[in-house]
């Protein structure tokens, strides 16, 4: 009877069926082929449950240790920016709003630059991997300079667009003290320069645990501010006298997607397009409410990067793409396509 | 509280029995610039309160004032809803009391009609929590009032001007206010569909005992809707009555610096703008 409910329903099953299907396939394409049903069988063993043919203790290997981390970080980082940018986009309901808008990406360029300038052997005190820390305090630190100056600026008028002016201006200064850093240690420029364009090349499961609590906090709190969102939709003044209180649900939307958007910078460096596009195709497909935009991009963002990871390891084998270059040029395209197609539809 | 308020209070209440919205000497200042300076008025329960007046008179203010969208800092008055002062209720609270539709709309162009108004019942749930079947049953009985049914699962941008006000006024009534507080509701429409909106607000507060109050830059319609007019110039009340009290041609001359004729009829005051006589010199509204 409802059919935004029952579009949510189809939308996510097909969604979740699609991350399986390229999950699947990304564990068993590789220099290495293992049988996908091997794979399914040994992943079921794992869990205790005796089925099918599992692989060989080599091949096991390769699934548990090299393969499997990778594709897991891969579908967390694209689920995390792909609902992190429809949150944003629905905070400052802005279809061009990204996870990176409020300095997230200049922030963690910065912190980045740092370390891989001065601190190239990459460990630091407590064997704590020092990069992508590094990355994240500096991309939390991005987003708190913007919220404050837009705070200060919203004193005296002005509502969202204020804060995205701020995101706007520190960017800019982060992106200055980065290139500087970056010309004064013109010898590691290839290494920031790889870091920028994102990878997924070191996926431990080190890189996994150390994000997927901030990941499951962060994504928890957006899948339950849909229905807050919706409200937002309709502006601040109306959104005041349905009782809704505009600026927290901002701060606490904004809060939790950047907590979700440094951690997945601070393991895959800048990987653009995700969370700008994958909302915009849901919402397409799936239809407009953010109880239905949220958790779909969670799910078709972790298929996507998937994907776009076994592109950037497969096609040019041994070596490998920069999958932020893979994004986009799959993704354009794609999207382009949509555009034409949907726009020829409505 | 001191004694003068008290007595106030008093006084109010007795006063009131049948005000579901009583404005006292409100003002407010935006920036520096004061745009409502000591208004009074009152709305009783189930009639239509329209406030007309030049452009920039304050209309739209004096409405937001009440909505509680000005920030408290520039705000000085009281606003009271069946005698409670609205500045202490909850802001959900309040949203159950007073649905307000602005003038221009944000309409989220992609959302359909139904879910639209089903933001409407946002104050009667938490914030988080799924609609119940009391929710799904308001949006039902609104969306039928305003004859959204064949439309309401169609994406709000495909719906004209017209439609997109009543999926407007369709979440307000979903809402299930005791006051609707509309800013200039005929703004963007035509002469037709202007007069089919006013008509179905006039039908929504009879049958729903709503109190309406309303902006109407258009004189026409609203000596022709509302039982009480507040005339307001530089945020200041300069009339408050009936129509046919506070529609004069001397008034209207006065304060709009318009030219007009005014008859009443049985549909309410009529207002004509007419052309003035050459020989009379034009007049430039500073009087």
């Amino acid at each position: 009877m409802d059919l935004v409910r029952q579009r949510r329903l189809v939308a996510l099953g097909v969604t979740g069926a699609l991350l399986l299907a390229a999950l699947l396939a990304a564990v068993s394409i590789g220099a290495v082929a293992l049988a996908p049903s091997g794979v399914l069988a040994s992943v079921l063993h794992r869990v205790g449950v005796q089925a099918g043919n599992p692989l060989s203790p080599m091949e096991s290997g390769i699934l548990f240790d090299l393969r499997l981390p990778r594709v897991v970080l891969a579908a967390l980082v694209g689920g995390m920016l792909a609902v992190a940018g429809a949150s944003y986009q629905g905070v400052f309901r802005n279809p061009l709003a990204d996870p990176y808008l409020l300095g997230a990406a200049a922030g963690a360029g910065l912190g980045a630059t740092v370390v891989i300038a001065y601190s190239p052997n990459g460990s630091g005190p407590a064997g704590l991997p020092v990069l992508p820390v590094a990355a994240f305090a500096g991309a939390l630190t991005g987003v708190s300079l913007s919220y404050a100056l837009g705070a200060v600026a919203a004193r005296h008028g002005g509502g969202s667009a204020t804060l995205l002016l701020a995101g706007v201006a520190v960017t800019a200064f982060l992106t200055a003290i980065q290139t500087v850093v970056q010309q004064a240690n013109s010898d590691s420029l290839r290494q920031v320069y790889s870091w920028i364009l994102g990878q997924l090349g070191a996926g431990h499961w080190d890189e996994v645990r150390l994000v997927l609590p901030y990941m499951a906090f962060s994504t928890g709190v957006l899948l339950i501010s849909g229905r807050a969102l919706d409200v937002l939709s309709v502006g601040d003044d109306e959104a005041i006298t349905l009782g809704v209180h505009p600026r927290r649900v901002r701060f606490v939307v904004l809060l939790a997607a950047s907590l979700g958007t440094a951690s997945a910078v601070s393991v895959s460096g800048l990987i653009g397009f995700v969370g700008l596009v994958i909302p915009h195709v849901v919402r397409r497909l799936a239809g407009s409410s953010y109880r239905t935009v949220l958790p779909v991009s969670l799910l078709a963002g972790a298929a996507f990067l998937v994907l776009a990871d076994l592109v950037a390891r497969t096609v040019l084998s041994p070596a490998e793409l920069p999958i932020g270059v893979v994004t986009a040029f799959v993704g354009a395209p794609f999207f382009a396509a949509l555009l034409r197609v949907g726009g020829g539809s409505s | 509280m001191s004694a003068g308020t008290a007595s106030r209070l008093e006084e109010s209440a007795a006063g009131s029995d049948d005000a579901l919205l009583e404005v006292r000497d409100l003002s407010v200042t935006l920036g520096r610039t004061p745009a409502l300076a000591g208004v009074d008025l009152t709305a009783e329960a189930g009639t239509w309160l329209a406030v007309v007046g030049p452009n920039g008179a304050g209309k739209s203010t004096l409405l937001r004032a009440i909505a509680a969208l000005v920030p408290g800092r520039g705000l000085r008055g009281t606003v009271r809803l069946a005698g409670q002062d609205a500045a202490r209720m909850p802001a959900r609270e309040r949203a159950r009391w007073i649905a307000f539709a602005p003038q221009v709309p944000l309409v989220p162009e992609a959302m359909s009609a139904r879910e639209y108004v089903m933001l409407g019942r946002t104050p009667h749930r938490a914030l988080l929590a799924a609609p119940r079947s009391a929710d799904h049953d308001a949006v039902v009985h609104a969306l039928g009032r305003l004859d959204l049914e064949p439309l309401a699962d169609r994406a709000l941008r495909t719906l004209s001007g017209g439609e997109r006000q009543r999926a407007v006024l369709a979440r307000a009534l979903a809402q299930q206010p005791r006051l609707l507080l509309l800013d200039e509701p005929t703004a963007s429409l035509d002469l037709g569909h202007a007069q089919q909106v006013l008509e179905l607000v006039d039908t929504l507060r009879r049958d729903e005992g709503l109190t309406v109050l309303s902006s109407l830059h258009d004189l026409v319609l609203a000596g022709q809707y509302a039982d009480r007019i507040v005339l307001l110039t530089r945020g200041r009340v300069v009339a408050d009555g009936a129509p046919a009290e506070v529609l004069t041609a001397p008034a209207l001359a006065e304060h709009y610096g318009v030219s007009a004729e005014v008859e009443t009829g049985p549909g309410g005051v009529r207002v004509h703008p007419v052309r003035p006589a050459p020989a009379v010199t034009r007049r430039d509204g500073s009087s």
